[in-house]
């Protein structure tokens, strides 16, 4: 097991570029390493260009990312016995010595000012063969995105599942003490980059991925009502869809990206819609008279989660998505909302209270089977890497809001905090299309 | 030259009123501001002047005729997981009632919180529930339909930060809320 902080450099061009990006940026720290993982060794890259140093370190991005993923152990630099650059003339029985399963070498090659070559190759130790390897033009700015790509690459040759280290995740923050400054920020998926795209004093709330990546959904309270936004991320353009008196909230997209599941409340209380958003109309999905919110849609797109407390206590439940009965899903604990879906459908993650301590669970579709995720108690918001493999959620740590991620196994668990503020209701993006 | 002088304690008043907006309510009814609004209509030399007029009006709307009077507070605090008034808040909120009901041009926001226990969502709507608990003994105590908007911030907008019951049982509210 292996515990440590990985605080990630931020580049100059980020620090010149952004204040606010560096009073918000995340680090990541692993709080609990998971044991029975493959070791990989990462060897610091090769270099040739007029500069001391390559841009960025991209072996340590790619190290971060493995050892984030809960699957991988990194070997340190300090005990790597030589430094390939390349695949050819590597002294394998040393990295066998080492209990190394996996190498990892590469170089990069400054081939005009600011433009860069990257070779990068992927090694099975027991077998001395390349089980992958690529080369890549780079540029100043996509040195990250590079890493990340190459992150992807090798995550998928050696576990068969694709990786998610080149998505974005979305998040709320609220700063100051008097009066509160709230922010929707996207970052990349290991913290890196965030920038603000919504800034309101004002909360904002429930940020919703669209399953291209290229729109958010969410909830402002500007001009002290209750509204849902469509916002374009590339070109900051939004658009207002709904405004209705009283509640306007929990936006949730449809798998095809062209309706939007919501909780309306102008009829008297709260219950699901869903929106059109070509057609733009309203269609009413449920007409109880408890509350109904935070709708999810299946995968397949066939029905739809939510939450009510139709039966006394707030517990899932879930309708056709055009119309019909709801069942009942969820019966153990005092409390269960704010369901999601795994990426595959076979789980829920839910916000399960119990015993006055609300903790992160999953619910087993075919089954039923509820297990505990979480340790803290004040945890919600679950949200699954488009992979399935990790859920980020947000809890607390000294009274301050923070998001975690474990592992859907539980056995890995890292926290993400904030310089500063509440930082909370993690979206994670759908895979970069 | 008593006149000007009003007019300086005024605007210092309304500050001070849209100071304690922002707070913990409970406090108002014990500072002795509120209780002194005595001289409120203008004299006709000041119609003459800008928004600083406009804006006493909202100040002048709001008859107090004795410290602590039950319209003075202007949050209603809730148990856990529960939309209903408490026993020594109906008369509070019939209070306001009877000052919308003998004003039909006052308007309130009642705003309703809950703590932060739980999922976001699911606390705005129960927020709005306390919100249209509060409405409804309004309605029933003769205030009028068209002079209540609700909005809920779940538990967006804390007043007390804390994670305990003492931070959570001042979260768990609607605030009263004059336009």
């Amino acid at each position: 097991m292996k515990k440590h902080t990985v605080i990630l450099t931020i580049s100059a061009t980020l620090l010149l570029s952004s204040l606010t990006s560096l009073a918000s940026r995340l680090t990541i720290e692993i709080t609990q390493g998971a044991q029975g993982t493959t070791s990989v060794a990462v060897v610091p890259f090769g270099w040739q260009g007029t500069q001391p140093q390559p841009p960025q370190d991209i072996s340590l991005i790619i190290e971060s990312n493995l050892e984030r993923s809960g699957r991988f152990t990194a070997l340190e630099r300090q005990d790597m016995l030589t430094r390939p650059t390349s695949g050819i003339g590597i002294n394998f029985r040393a990295w066998k010595l080492l209990n190394v399963d996996y190498l990892i070498v590469g170089n990069i090659h400054e081939t005009a000012p600011g433009e860069y070559q990257v070779q990068v190759q992927l090694m099975n130790v027991a077998s001395e063969k390349q089980l992958a390897g690529f080369r890549y033009p780079a540029g100043r700015d996509t040195f990250r995105r590079l890493a990340n790509q190459i992150s992807d690459v090798i995550y998928e040759t050696l576990t068969g599942e694709r990786g998610a280290f080149n998505t974005r995740i979305a998040y709320i923050t609220s700063t100051g003490s008097q009066t509160l400054a709230y922010d929707l920020y996207i970052a990349d998926a290991d913290g890196h980059n965030a920038q603000s795209i919504v800034r309101s004093a004002q909360p904002l709330m429930s940020p919703a991925w669209s399953p291209d990546g290229q729109k958010l959904a969410y909830v402002s309270f500007e001009g002290q009502r209750a509204q849902i936004y469509i916002q374009n991320i590339l070109t900051g353009q939004r658009e207002r869809i709904s405004a209705f008196a009283g509640i306007n909230g929990a936006p949730a997209w449809s798998p095809d990206g062209r309706r939007l599941a919501l909780t309306l409340s102008h009829k008297g209380n709260p219950d699901i819609y869903t929106f059109d958003i070509e057609a733009r109309r309203f269609d009413r999905l449920t007409t109880s008279t408890a509350i109904d919110t935070e709708p999810e849609w299946s995968p397949d797109g066939s029905h739809i989660l939510f939450t009510s407390d139709r039966g006394g206590k707030a517990q899932l439940y879930k309708i056709p998505a055009f119309g019909g009965r709801a069942e009942r899903m969820t019966y153990e604990g005092d409390y269960n909302a704010g369901g999601v879906y795994s990426p595959d459908g076979k789980y829920i993650a839910i916000v399960h209270g119990r015993d006055q301590r609300y903790r992160i669970a999953l619910l087993e579709t075919d089954t039923g089977h509820l297990q505990i995720l979480t340790d803290g108690s004040l945890d919600e918001s679950p949200s699954f890497a488009p992979n399935g493999r990790i859920l980020l959620y947000a809890t607390t740590r000294a009274g301050i809001g923070v998001l975690s991620a474990v592992s859907v196994d539980g056995r890995y668990q890292q926290r993400l905090a904030s310089q500063d503020g509440d930082v909370r209701e993690p979206a994670w993006s759908p895979y970069n299309q | 030259m008593k006149t000007p002088f009003n007019y300086l304690i005024i605007p210092a008043l309304a500050l001070m009123l849209g100071a304690c907006g922002g707070m913990d309510s409970m406090k108002t009814a014990s500072e002795p501001e509120v209780s002194e609004p005595a001289k409120v209509t203008p004299p006709a030399a000041s119609r003459a002047t800008t928004s600083a007029v406009s804006n006493l009006g909202y100040i002048n709307g709001i008859r107090i005729d004795r410290e602590n009077s039950p319209d003075s507070i202007r949050t209603v605090y809730f148990e856990y997981d529960s939309s209903e008034v408490r026993t020594e808040f109906i008369p509070i909120v019939a209070a306001h009632a009877e000052l919308l009901a003998s004003d039909s041009s006052k308007r309130v926001v009642l705003e309703g919180h809950a703590d932060e226990r739980g999922s976001r969502e699911y606390n705005v709507a129960l927020g709005e529930r306390r919100a249209i608990s509060v409405r409804r003994l309004l309605l029933s105590s003769g205030a009028r339909d068209s002079q209540i908007r609700t909005i809920s911030y779940g538990e967006e907008r804390p007043a007390a930060v804390g994670q305990n019951e003492n931070a959570w049982s001042k979260n768990r509210r609607v605030k009263i809320r004059y336009e």
